[in-house]
């Protein structure tokens, strides 16, 4: 899996945090969101889903293919 | 019930706009559950003693609730007079530059700084109900002051001021009031505010209002400053003491529940969750039109109001495997719209679930025999209000 986040779009609410807090967190000059962990390991998978499902900016997008190692994302177009 | 009139009719029927049952206001009006089924969305007529009658579309699926937030064709007012600085007067561009000098003070990180904060306050209420003896009313002793002691200490609001920060925000936020009364208590607050902004203004204090001030002050006017300091104030001890109020009453109600959240530490997330799914105390959060939209491809028009019910939609996500008119406090907790979603999602969330995270366990670990001082069906509960709350909550251990 490979986390992919527009943050420009970010209400910052916090939601993602809440639910994966190892993946997500929210940054300290206007809360809005940090990936911690673009490629977490498959334990975190529902929590980082849930994390998605509950953004209201719908700003997180899960590449579910992408294999979990950095560095072995295929480049997209 | 006649059934609401679907577009185009002649006449159609009036709906309380809080839509709470009268036998149950935990419970949404019965017309609330038949709009659920109509595939054509519902235009009503919302009696609002503030605006006057006005006609509206009613949106009561979870999904449509969810897409109406969501969508930036659809702009706040209507709903309340503009107030410089309250995000709930902002769209657009606008309100994403204004409430970014916000957030920062109201993330998942910040809420768990300032639980120790809210602990000693939740103690310190706790002691005055102890010491009150039975007959203690919780709405007074407890779900108030905690909310008002945690705000205040975060915006720098001195909390001597609350008897008159109370009154004002309970009469500007009582629907049934005049539109006159409402505008006179927003000013009064309004001109509250802005002695303490010119206090910050002088020496910007280590709070909030100060931070803003701090950094974005030349940015603001002090209209605008005030008018954040209030909607903050407002936003932050109203809200939270309802529902404070009302997951007590409701879990007094269900004493087996109540047990499980004084008992099982491992159940407090998921309770909190599902209170607030279940009481959903912003029932409606109103809307207008600022161009077409369509939802299920059914056209809304420019200046249309469009009401979308939480309190519906939250007992409408979709789930058919589960009751979601019972409460169950173990449930794994469900994506309630309580605190809206899209642009305008309730940028004090992460505080009110801490809060209620603290509070609710202490107080029933505290007086583990805790029950109502007056017969349950007796409490008397604010459907007249934006925010949906009890009057009073004596109880007895």
């Amino acid at each position: 899996m490979k986390i992919e986040v527009d943050d420009t779009r970010c209400f910052a609410v916090g939601n993602c945090a809440l639910h994966a807090p190892a993946v997500f967190d929210q940054n300290d000059e206007d809360g809005r969101v940090v990936v911690l962990d673009p490629a977490p390991s498959e334990q975190q998978y529902a929590q980082v889903r849930e994390a998605a499902s509950r953004c209201p900016a719908a700003v997180i997008v899960l590449h579910e293919d992408a294999p979990d190692r950095p560095g072995t994302i295929p480049r997209e177009e | 019930m006649p059934p609401l009139a679907a577009p185009g009719a002649d006449h159609v029927q009036p709906v309380p706009i809080g839509g709470r049952a009268a036998q149950c206001p935990f419970a949404p009006v019965a017309e609330l559950y038949d709009t659920q089924k109509e595939d054509e969305l519902s235009r009503v007529k919302v009696p609002s003693p503030m605006l006057g009658e006005f006609d509206a579309v009613l949106v009561t699926r979870y999904d449509d609730v969810k897409d109406v937030l969501a969508d930036e064709g659809l702009r706040m007012g209507g709903s309340m007079p503009y107030q410089p600085g309250n995000l709930l007067s902002y769209d657009g561009p606008e309100h994403t530059r204004l409430r970014r000098m916000l957030t920062a003070s109201f993330t998942t990180k910040r809420a768990r700084e300032l639980r120790p904060g809210i602990e000693a306050v939740v103690a310190s209420s706790l002691d005055a109900v102890e010491e009150a003896g039975p007959g203690a009313d919780l709405v007074q002793l407890f779900s108030t002051p905690i909310p008002t002691l945690v705000i205040c200490e975060l915006l720098g609001v001195p909390y001597t001021d609350r008897e008159g920060f109370q009154r004002r925000t309970a009469l500007a936020l009582d629907f049934t009031q005049s539109r006159e009364v409402q505008m006179e208590k927003a000013a009064e607050m309004m001109a509250y505010m802005a002695q303490l902004v010119a206090r910050h203004r002088e020496n910007a204090g280590d709070n909030v209002l100060g931070r803003v001030v701090r950094e974005y002050g030349d940015q603001l006017s002090d209209e605008e400053l005030a008018g954040i300091g209030n909607m903050l104030l407002i936003a932050g001890h109203e809200t939270i003491a309802n529902t404070l109020s009302s997951s007590i009453a409701l879990l007094l109600q269900h004493p087996e529940q109540l047990a499980a959240v004084r008992d099982d530490p491992s159940v407090t997330d998921s309770a909190v969750e599902e209170l607030l799914r279940y009481i959903a105390p912003a029932t409606i959060l109103p809307r207008q039109a600022a161009g077409d939209i369509c939802v299920r491809d059914q056209e809304i028009h420019k200046g249309e109001h469009v009401v979308p019910s939480v309190l519906a939609a939250n007992r409408d996500l979709g789930t058919a495997d589960q009751d979601l008119d019972s409460l169950d406090v173990r449930r794994p907790a469900q994506r309630h719209l309580t605190f809206g979603f899209g642009p305008h999602q309730c940028l004090g969330q992460q505080l009110a679930r801490m809060e209620l995270r603290v509070a609710l366990p202490a107080l029933f670990t505290r007086f583990p025999t805790l029950r109502s001082a007056v017969p349950l069906d007796d409490l008397e509960y604010r459907t007249n209000a934006l925010v949906f709350g009890v009057n009073a909550l004596p109880v007895t251990w």
